[in-house]
């Protein structure tokens, strides 16, 4: 059953046009991956999906919903939780005051601050420092804890290993596998082709705003991913994307 | 000269009282409000109002006024300076200037230029003091200013630490726009921080009417002692302002001693001082400021 449904957005920054015509469907209970180079419309997209940036044109839907005006705050409440790119915490509050900022939605479920503490166990001996003083990896697992405190239907995670470590991309994800394990329904943004196609259960590929490839990641073969990354497909077909 | 310091932190708390509200509107809206002083006389009038209508003490009027202060802030918020602060940096500074304005004139235009006191309201309370020795006295009536001064900005920051929603204020003042995607409704923060900043301003007004006299256009020295005292004890930070405002009492009373006319130069001075200080501490000179402000407005 479809969660969110995305028809026909577009977005802007200025005069750039970064999110162009993209129509996407995530299911209940599916890891999407989405993928693609740095200036693909990624982050935008998925800043547009949370509430966070406004839409030039188009609708979202979620569980039925229509969300396209919700502001972000109350999308929280609906269930559609973000990750931002470059962990954006609150570096002067606790670990703890961080994950316990993300239950202001009081949205009930599995995930409270003990579950989170359980499924991110780094985090533990952590609850007392400032969040701006933690390293990078565990900084990411503060912010994923801190958008599952909102027990969202939907998480979406921007750019997970960036800027991490490959120690501290193993840790994170290793913690991410108690959250794919509660079933949860995730839009992961990952530049690691490699893990975004081993976690997925359907990748989407941008490129200059607009999705060119999409399909289950059981059936997406990494050369046919890479050509979509990269735009070698459109150079293949005489330029049509 | 002890008892220059001792009148000197008594005076000081009274200074944090009154920057309690402009601190925590600055640290939670980064809103400089103009308007800071003139509506602490506007809650003095109304506090004395309500006193003298019911025949009541100034401080169960207070009661009675805090809700409407707090009422009044929320609806300041998204009224003005909600819609202000979408406009940018000046726009607020600019709105709260005018507001103080139409304060200032309101409140000429209803109680005329007569100066007034709730002193009178308390009795003895007003000018009875203990002598604990060595020279030293204490006002009773500035003794409680620093309690309550204390327990305001005491109780203030323990709400911010232990609170859902002085997390929530926290959240937001560090940075709105992720506070709304962790699901905090920052437009309620901030009417909420406006309406517990202007609940201070009605304490703080209250006190200003027990201890002195006041007139419609009294809020501007009020601003410009709140604003020193954020300014030397660090803005944003309660404690800080507690401690500006020690400072601030000190110098004056000290200044005082020297010369007649040294008690707001005495204050000036160290706030210029430790203005100057914060500017070479970061690795600027004042002229560098200035200069960097001219070119900025040409």
């Amino acid at each position: 059953m479809s969660l969110l449904t995305v028809e026909h957005v577009d977005a802007r920054h200025g005069q750039l046009h970064a999110v162009r015509d993209v129509s996407l469907t995530v299911n209940d209970g599916e890891i999407l991956a989405l993928v693609g180079a740095n200036g693909a419309g990624k982050t935008t997209f998925l800043r547009s999906i949370a509430g966070a940036h406004r839409l030039s044109a188009g609708r979202i839907v979620f569980d039925q919903r229509d969300v396209t005006a919700t502001r972000a705050n109350r999308r929280v409440a609906l269930g559609i939780a973000l990750v931002p790119e470059g962990r954006r915490l609150f570096g002067g509050m606790t670990v703890e005051e961080n994950l316990l900022a993300g239950a202001s939605s009081r949205r009930t479920g599995r995930w409270n601050l003990e579950t989170v503490l359980d499924a991110f166990p780094m985090l533990r001996p952590l609850v007392k420092r400032r969040a701006g003083d933690l390293s990078g990896g565990q900084q990411q697992a503060t912010a994923i804890g801190r958008a599952l405190m909102s027990n969202p239907r939907l998480l979406l995670v921007d750019e997970l290993s960036l800027g991490l470590s490959p120690l501290a991309v193993d840790q994170v994800y290793e913690s991410m596998q108690a959250v794919i394990a509660s079933g949860a329904t995730i839009v992961l943004v990952e530049q690691d082709l490699g893990r975004a196609l081993r976690v997925a259960t359907r990748v989407a590929c941008m490129l200059e705003g607009r999705v060119v490839l999409e399909g289950p990641a059981a059936a997406m073969t990494r050369d046919a991913v890479t050509q979509a990354y990269f735009g070698l497909h459109r150079a293949a077909h005489g330029g049509a994307a | 000269m002890v008892n220059e310091l001792v009148q000197g932190v008594l005076l000081g708390c009274y200074y944090a009282l009154i920057a309690c509200g402009l601190s925590f509107m600055f640290g939670v809206l980064r809103i400089i409000n103009l308007a800071h002083g003139s509506l602490a006389v506007l809650a003095a009038y109304l506090v004395w109002v309500i006193a003298e209508q019911w025949h009541i003490s100034p401080f169960l009027a207070l009661v009675i006024a805090l809700p409407i202060a707090a009422a009044a802030g929320w609806l300041l918020q998204r009224t003005v300076l909600e819609r202000s602060l979408r406009a940018g940096v000046l726009t607020p500074l600019l709105s709260t200037f005018g507001i103080a304005i139409v304060i200032d004139n309101l409140l000429f235009a209803k109680f005329g230029a007569d100066t007034r006191s709730m002193a009178p309201n308390i009795g003895d309370l007003a000018f009875t003091s203990w002598n604990i020795g060595a020279g030293v006295t204490v006002g009773q009536l500035a003794l409680i200013t620093a309690v309550v001064a204390i327990a305001l900005l005491g109780g203030l920051q323990l709400f911010l630490a232990r609170t859902p929603l002085g997390r929530a204020i926290r959240a937001t003042a560090e940075d709105p726009d992720t506070a709304e995607l962790v699901g905090i409704d920052s437009r309620r923060v901030y009417a909420a921080a406006t309406a517990i900043s202007l609940a201070t301003v009605a304490i703080a007004g209250t006190f200003l009417a027990l201890r002195a006299t006041f007139d419609p256009y009294a809020g501007s020295a009020q601003l410009i002692f709140a604003f020193e005292a954020i300014v030397i004890g660090g803005t944003g930070s309660l404690w800080g302002t507690l401690i500006g405002g020690i400072v601030l009492g000190i110098a004056q009373n000290v200044g005082s001693q020297i010369n007649p006319q040294g008690f707001l130069i005495g204050g000036h001075l160290v706030f210029f001082a430790v203005l100057a200080a914060r500017f070479f501490l970061a690795g600027r000179s004042p002229r560098s400021v200035v200069r960097a402000l001219l070119r900025t407005s040409a």
